[in-house]
């Protein structure tokens, strides 16, 4: 109400001379009003800080002070035991045209998100709407098997058994029994294999929270519009699927984005547990691997903090992308 | 006239034959639905089957561990593979029981801060309106957006000034503020009837009240769900770069190193990844429907 009729101060008449001033007198104005109006919600409002107070004082510790402390160290030159000195654009400028590695890292780590995210995003949405079809007590058992890999811990080292280099790994005797290749495939130190592996490894732990997010989004979808739709002409269950699931549910469809974003520029854990850390020739370096060496290894935080930079901008950025798209399905 | 009435007699006559299988929805053909049955089966069972090696693996006795070509089920299976980890466990300078205690520790206090603090300002965050909470929902929602890695180091730097590296705290506390668990929650928390929490305000009952006994109980597929993420996210951290003493590592990076043990710990090795993966999976298993619950209201919304 008050905050109405502070924004009712402007003026509606074409102004007088001096007009400059006056415009920016008023917006002064409007201005305290505006802080004079949330402090009073504020001191009405005090034990809802209360309550917010230790989360937010963690979280501000813990996840946003970080991200600042990250960008301000990138600009310099620190090992933890001297002070942080400052070197400007150095650190940026020798690891995108200087430092090999990062940019295998980089290539890498694109090759995996731009192929695991989508198809990990497809993948999630697919069979959770195929498992909405079925009855009920089919379907728990079913989300539970589609969803363990991905809480299964580090499971997946069990894949380094099948793909063992020797003619005994599984893959490799399958291959020879049946006369498709003669002699054993080194699957894991073999620069030319590494890369699909660990993309078939995180496609299959790929089905994680947005997939369940999925799955919860589609039974809440209202089932009379799926009658109305039948009325109204839908014949299948493909138009059925564009034209009233996936608008219903584009919340969950972001949700389910951010969560696959995240997971795909960050892989590192199964590219460090399955072709070694490092691994031949750099060829499974990811930009996180290449991060944890020079951070924890190393200790050059610094020219971390530019590696942690600039994974940070990837990540938002294609956050951003992608949620600018979404907001175009079903319209 | 005749004509007419016969028509309508022919309609009334006809018998209502019950369908040989009753359609659950419409826009569905038989066939499409068999496909499916097909499809997605032969999919679970892709999926499956890493994880059911790897059970059957740590069911093997030595012999058939290395018996070529392999067979999926054990022949006779034995739990000497979990025995014999428990030997190995024991004969290390830090007892395994030690080892359990951080991680149970780590995992219960971590989740149990977590639950409570984001609990608290998910409700202040879902219902009330004061300034400053969208931005900072926001921020949490940003939160999501970047993994652990990018924070990594300058976290690293935070603890050591605070003279946390090498104590669980290190592990314990940045994890209260996980943004996932306050997104969750403040999403469910706005299906809450706001009717609710302000008949118990006029009854004269204060903030502190209203939220201990009239949301908290009222929100329970929410707990299950933050739980379920939070142990997960715990029971699985190595935490090795943040703690240096052995006494004080979680029994997840010892099992590792049992695992790296070679060709000689192959059961052993098998054995401890079912250990490792068999709690967030229960977990999971006995609280599915709660998690689903809480699920359909963790959209993004704008």
């Amino acid at each position: 109400m008050a905050k109405q009729q502070g924004i009712n101060l402007k003026p509606t008449t074409p102004a007088p001379a001096g007009a400059k001033e006056t415009y920016l007198q008023k917006y002064i104005l409007l201005r305290k009003h505006n802080v004079k109006v949330a402090v009073r919600k504020a001191k009405m409002n005090k034990s809802c800080y209360l309550f917010l107070a230790p989360f937010a004082i963690i979280f501000t510790l813990f996840y946003i002070f970080p991200v600042v402390a990250s960008i301000f160290f990138s600009f310099t030159y620190y090992n933890i035991l001297e002070t942080p000195r400052f070197i400007g654009l150095n650190n940026y400028i020798s690891l995108l045209l200087e430092d090999e590695i990062f940019l295998i890292g980089i290539k890498n780590t694109l090759i995996i998100a731009l192929v695991t995210g989508p198809l990990g995003y497809i993948m999630s949405f697919l069979f959770a709407w195929l498992i909405n079809e079925l009855p009920r007590w089919v379907r728990s058992v079913a989300i539970v098997v589609f969803y363990a890999p991905s809480i299964a811990g580090n499971c997946f080292v069990i894949f380094s058994v099948f793909f063992r280099g020797d003619a005994y790994g599984y893959v490799n005797a399958f291959l020879m029994n049946t006369g498709i290749i003669d002699n054993p495939i080194l699957w894991l130190t073999n620069p030319q294999y590494m890369l699909p592996i660990c993309m078939l490894v995180i496609l299959w732990m790929s089905l994680g929270a947005g997939f369940l997010s999925f799955v919860a989004g589609l039974q809440g979808v209202d089932p009379a519009l799926f009658e109305a739709g039948c009325i109204d002409g839908i014949r299948n269950r493909w138009q059925e699927l564009w034209f009233i699931t996936l608008p219903s549910m584009k919340p969950m469809l972001m949700f389910g984005a951010v969560m696959t974003i995240t997971t795909s520029f960050g892989v590192c854990d199964v590219t460090m547990a399955l072709c070694g850390y490092p691994s031949t020739d750099y060829a499974a370096r990811t930009i996180v691997t290449h991060l944890f060496d020079y951070g924890f290894s190393r200790f050059e935080m610094g020219y971390a903090c530019a590696i942690a930079t600039i994974l940070f901008l990837m990540m938002i950025l294609c956050n951003k992308a992608i949620q600018s798209l979404l907001r175009r399905v079903g319209t | 006239m005749m004509k007419k009435n016969k028509k309508a007699k022919a309609v009334e006559e006809k018998p209502y034959v019950k369908p040989l299988i009753r359609r659950r929805k419409p826009n569905r053909s038989i066939g499409g639905d068999v496909a499916l049955y097909i499809f997605l089966l032969l999919v679970a069972v892709v999926m499956v089957f890493p994880i059911v090696y790897a059970v059957s693996s740590a069911l093997k006795p030595l012999d058939e561990l290395f018996m070529f070509p392999p067979r999926i089920f054990p022949r006779r299976p034995t739990l000497n593979n979990f025995s014999d980890l428990f030997v190995t466990m024991g004969k290390s300078w830090v007892t395994f029981s030690r080892y359990l205690f951080n991680t149970v520790f780590i995992t219960a206090v971590g989740t149990f801060g977590h639950l409570l603090i984001a609990s608290m300002a998910a409700f202040v965050l879902a219902k009330y309106d004061f300034p400053g909470g969208q931005t900072f929902f926001k921020l949490v929602t940003v939160a999501m957006m970047f993994s652990y890695y990018v924070t990594g180091i300058p976290n690293f730097i935070i603890l050591n000034k605070l003279g946390w590296v090498d104590s669980p705290l290190a592990i314990i506390v940045p994890s209260f503020a996980a943004p996932m668990g306050l997104f969750l929650m403040k999403q469910f928390m706005e299906g809450l009837p706001t009717a609710l929490i302000e008949a118990a305000k006029i009854d004269g009952a204060n903030e502190w009240t209203v939220f201990s006994t009239i949301v908290m109980p009222n929100v329970k597929p929410a707990w299950m769900t933050m739980i379920i993420f939070q142990v997960q996210a715990l029971w699985n951290n190595k935490a090795q770069t943040i703690i240096y003493s052995e006494e004080k590592k979680p029994l997840v990076f010892a099992l590792q190193q049992i695992q790296a043990g070679g060709i000689a710990r192959t059961g052993q090795g098998a054995a401890v990844l079912v250990v490792v993966m068999i709690v967030p999976i229960l977990i999971f298993i006995f609280s599915e429907s709660q998690i689903l619950e809480t699920m359909a209201s963790s959209g993004i919304k704008e």
